[in-house]
């Protein structure tokens, strides 16, 4: 991404403007059943050390076997990242002691990773997006848990996450402000989430975030980076982001330099404080991983995963767009989530007339139910109204039996109570009234009715407004509001 | 009964198939040996409960017609293989009394056949050293003394008890492994049979681990034949080791007897050192001479980079080693020295329960690896390794079907006497570290004794999974030399 600077995303400082560099290494959790190189289970939440192998404990002469579905995920995601997928990569081991990493090292790749380079597209404020580099992907084991408040002398150690799959993905140093961060870490979530590589739970830490820091005067030289690490929550990495800037900016303003180190971000205090320096940084003695050859797959075995591939969100985005004239902004709402998109496209599925009602559906997905489940606080998955009843409603208000108005009221009953709307409509008497004989013998009833506002319409037109109220009033709302705009244009002579 | 102790493996199979005498009674009298050699501190755990138990089962499989390969054959187990509910320790003190859960596959396949486990015999800590003093139970004593002397000899290393328990007749054969020279140094130091396969022939899987490229297990015997018997045993492809190969596994006695007509046999003529024992040069040349009358073709090979392949070793094994050996921290299993501190607490236990050798080897291999040191050690030695391996494919893709060289380049010398500098001591695997750097198959056969009546080994380098070639030829040389069995003192 190096296209001109915006000067929106530059940092006022007392010396003039700043610019954020930022890169992020995001750690997500592969959806397997089974761990990297073991076949212990990954669920989340057993009894401490209750989803552990020989290999996880690291027994003496236990072995690592990859785990192909593994293999499979990380690929399918680099695919999704639309990145180089290296048919040769290599496990290399990165040593350190810690208690919760039992082999003493952890199993990573670090010189040749399975993915090469890719891209991804984020979604900015006022419908913009950019590009965002991807440097690499490579495959890697977690580490246990350290529980330290179990005990008042001890530490405990659980190993149930010990040996699960996660890909860590690196971005190049392409962003340049935290708007841009959390768009870029809710975009590959997404992706993710499409592919169904990684659940992108960051509640459960399925998905963490390491992030780089620096600032730089514009188009200048890059800055000293710092690096946040173990985010589990997209707002939080705005705003560490947005801390750490002001924090180095100061430091550089007042004449300092900037160390390079790792920081941690307190949410509490709305701040990061220093981790290790450079100095106390681990050398990791990395090397092949003599227990493990090569990983290597041929083009056919990627051809044959990429064949498979969902459809990810951009691509829907554009048939959206394409096929049913939405708007860029509601089509990203649309596709942000794996969910909503799917229920938007079971809504589109139940349509009579899918490319006359599909925009109609989107709006009432986007409105009213969006709008209402946010104002319960409720999620799509949990939607009272399913997109079965939904595409029913739309339909009703596409073939002309119902208005706009009456499905509004439609939609709370079946939200409220269920039921099928088109018997709802028949059971209620809710159908719009198409009868122009019907209709004008109200309008003409009101025009006797008000001699004095037909005069004055005359030379006021916007009195139609309070005559058509009147009718819809008189009606019960079902009259077909532009068959009485139009009697009463007629009959007025406006 | 203790003539039953100087049977073969292939007699001992003959005798229980003939009803001559049952397993109980083999292994009883391999019971009575070892507790009658207890001198020697080749056994660090002896079984006999679980031997016996072995037997009798063993017994019934025979009586019903159902006898594995190797039923009834009573063998001793190296502890760097983990046996199930047996103490396991690598003869290291960080592992403590560890009891695995767990059996490795190359003696489960054992098991399988019907053998008897007799016990777990003593090795140098972790595999590492060549004379079986690093040991923490104390070094193993060699059976076989310098004529008129009563000085005790090492039986090299580091599968010292295995060669030391199978040169004493107190078990028919043992497990051992070889990760520059360990199976093959001490089978020539006590006139066995050893034979390092070639990598990835036997599973790793279950093994402690010492340099996962190099380590290999395979068998020592009194003959070439019975090396082959369990050879067959040892081998073959297992899932748990991706670095496992996934090939038959031949019937490696049928090799036994096979003429060597017309094969090409390689004399390096780097491995003609200078200041090399007249002795040992006249073992080389009257063994190919040997090969020579059984019609095989003498050819002078060149295997140039092999002047580098030692220090080349004594980087790759340490660096992997050091990584290997983290995994002793104290925090799940085996030796714990409490610390105030979880840092304290690695560096106390590591300290007492690694000894000397093994710590020098973990801070050479960290060291090594270290940033801005990489390069030049680590990655410099595996590219010497692939040169080391590019000769030997060069050799043989000029015909050549297998390399004869000494095993080493003296015979035992006496515990103690090499202590003091760790370079004289790693000059001992000289010959045979090139053969698990290549990943090539090596067989070391008694061939000789030297002047004090101290027995000398051959060594031949085979084609990869070529081991066949290996018993062949090996079997040639054990017809011409005859068997050495030391005369008992303990």
């Amino acid at each position: 991404m190096n296209a001109p600077v915006k000067p929106s995303k530059l940092i006022k400082g007392a010396t003039g403007d700043w610019e954020m560099v930022i890169g992020l290494e995001v750690h997500a959790q592969v959806t397997s059943h089974s761990k990297l190189f073991s076949g212990a289970s990954t669920e989340f939440g057993g009894e401490p050390n209750a989803h552990v192998s020989l290999v996880d404990a690291a027994m003496p002469g236990m072995l690592p076997v990859i785990n192909e579905e593994c293999v499979k995920q990380a690929v399918r995601t680099g695919l999704g990242l639309n990145a180089k997928i290296n048919l040769r990569s290599v496990f290399d081991r990165k040593n350190y002691f810690y208690p919760d990493l039992p082999q003493g090292y952890q199993i990573s790749q670090y010189k040749s990773p399975i993915v090469g380079e890719g891209e991804v597209v984020i979604e900015l404020a006022g419908g913009e997006s950019a590009t965002v580099g991807i440097e690499r992907l490579h495959l890697e084991q977690d580490a246990g848990k350290s529980l330290h408040d179990q005990s008042p002398s001890l530490s405990f150690v659980d190993l149930n996450r010990s040996g699960v799959a996660l890909m860590e993905i690196v971005s190049k140093p392409d962003i340049r402000s935290s708007e841009q961060a959390k768009a870029y870490v809710t975009k590959l979530r997404s992706i993710l989430r499409y592919l169904g590589t990684c659940d992108g739970d960051m509640e459960k830490g399925s998905l963490r975030a390491d992030v780089n820091v620096s600032v730089r005067k514009p188009g200048g030289p890059l800055g000293t980076r710092c690096e946040i690490k173990n985010m589990n929550s997209i707002s939080f990495i705005g705003d560490a982001i947005e801390y750490e800037a002001r924090r180095q900016i100061e430091i550089l303003e007042d004449g300092g330099a900037i160390d390079q180190e790792t920081r941690l971000y307190d949410p509490n205090k709305g701040e990061t404080r220093s981790m290790r320096s450079k100095e106390e940084a681990h050398d990791y003695r990395y090397f092949p991983d003599p227990d493990l050859l090569p990983l290597e797959f041929s083009e056919a075995y990627v051809a044959a995963l990429k064949e498979h591939l969902p459809e990810l969100p951009d691509q829907k985005k554009a048939r959206f767009i394409a096929e049913f004239g939405l708007s860029s902004y509601d089509a990203s709402v649309l596709v942000a989530e794996r969910e909503s998109a799917d229920f938007f496209e079971t809504v589109l599925a139940g349509l009579a007339n899918k490319s006359r009602d599909g925009k109609l559906a989107a709006n009432w997905v986007i409105n009213e139910l969006f709008g209402r489940l946010n104002k319960e606080g409720r999620d799509i998955t949990g939607s009272p109204v399913s997109a079965i009843q939904l595409a029913a409603i739309v339909d009703l208000i596409g073939e002309g039996t119902i208005s706009g108005k009456i499905a509004k009221d439609l939609f709370e009953i079946v939200w409220q109570e269920g039921g099928d709307p088109r018997a709802l409509v028949e059971a209620r008497g809710m159908k719009q009234v198409t009868d122009l004989g019907a209709i004008e013998k109200v309008v003409d009833d009101i025009i006797a009715a008000n001699p004095d506002k037909v005069a004055q319409a005359q030379t006021k037109p916007a009195l139609m407004g309070w005559f058509v109220g009147q009718v819809m009033k008189s009606s019960g709302g079902k009259a077909n509001p532009q068959a009485v705009n139009d009697l009463l244009k007629a009959k007025l002579g406006i | 009964m203790t003539d039953l102790t100087s049977l073969t493996i292939a007699q001992a199979k003959a005798g229980l198939a003939s009803k001559s005498f049952t397993s109980l009674e083999l292994t009883d009298a391999h019971l009575s040996a070892i507790e009658a050699a207890r001198a020697l501190n080749a056994f660090v755990l002896e079984t006999p409960d679980q031997a016996r138990a072995m037997a009798r089962k063993a017994d019934a499989d025979i009586a019903r017609g159902d006898g594995g390969p190797l039923a009834g054959i009573p063998l001793g187990i190296k502890d760097l293989f983990a046996t199930r509910d047996v103490r396991t320790t690598a003869c290291s003190k960080i592992l403590g009394n560890f009891v695995p859960p767990y059996e490795s596959t190359v003696t489960s396949q054992l098991w399988r056949d019907g053998a008897v486990m007799l016990g777990k015999l003593n090795n140098d800590e972790f595999a590492m050293g060549s004379s079986n003093e690093t040991s923490c139970f104390g070094p193993v004593v060699n059976p076989w003394r310098r004529e008129g002397s009563n000085t005790t000899l090492v039986p090299g290393g580091s599968s010292g008890g295995s060669a030391s328990a199978v040169a004493a007749l107190l078990c028919m054969g043992a497990t051992a492994t070889d990760t520059g020279g360990s199976i093959r140094q001490p089978a020539a130091f006590t006139a066995t049979v050893g034979i390092k396969p070639t990598y990835g022939r036997c599973s790793r899987w279950g093994i402690v681990a010492f340099a996962s490229s190099l380590d290999q297990a395979g068998p020592i015997a009194r003959t070439t034949r019975d090396a082959a018997i369990l050879m067959r045993s040892m081998a073959g492809h297992d899932p748990k080791d991706t670095t496992s190969v996934d090939r038959p596994v031949p019937d490696y006695e049928a090799a036994i007897g096979k003429s060597v007509k017309g094969m090409k046999i390689g004399i390096p003529k780097e491995y003609r050192l200078d200041g090399m024992p007249a002795e040992i040069e006249k073992l080389w040349t009257e063994g190919a001479a040997w090969l020579k009358a059984a019609g095989a073709e003498l050819v002078e090979v060149s295997l140039p980079h092999t002047k580098y392949a030692l220090p080349a070793y004594y980087i790759v094994a340490p660096a992997e080693a050091s990584s290997n050996l983290a995994r002793y921290d104290g925090v799940r299993y085996g030796l714990r020295v409490p610390g105030r501190s979880i840092g304290e607490m690695y560096e106390n236990t590591r300290a007492e329960g690694f000894g000397p050798e093994v710590r020098r080897r973990v801070m050479i291999g960290t060291y090594v690896l270290s940033a801005g040191y990489y390069d030049a050690y680590y990655l410099r030695a595996q590219k010497v390794r692939t040169l080391i391996k590019k000769d030997f494919e060069d050799c043989f893709a000029k015909g050549v079907n297998a390399i004869l060289t000494p095993a080493t380049p003296s015979a035992a010398f006496g515990i103690g006497e090499k202590g003091a500098d760790p370079v004289e001591m790693y000059l001992n695997d000289i010959f045979t570290v090139t053969v698990n750097m290549a990943g090539l198959p090596g067989i070391a056969i008694p061939a000789g004794k030297d002047s004090q009546g101290l027995p000398l080994g051959l060594q031949l380098i085979g084609r990869p999974f070529d081991e066949e070639t290996l018993f062949s030829l090996g079997e040639v040389i054990e017809q011409e030399a005859g068997r050495f069995t030391p005369a008992k003192w303990w």
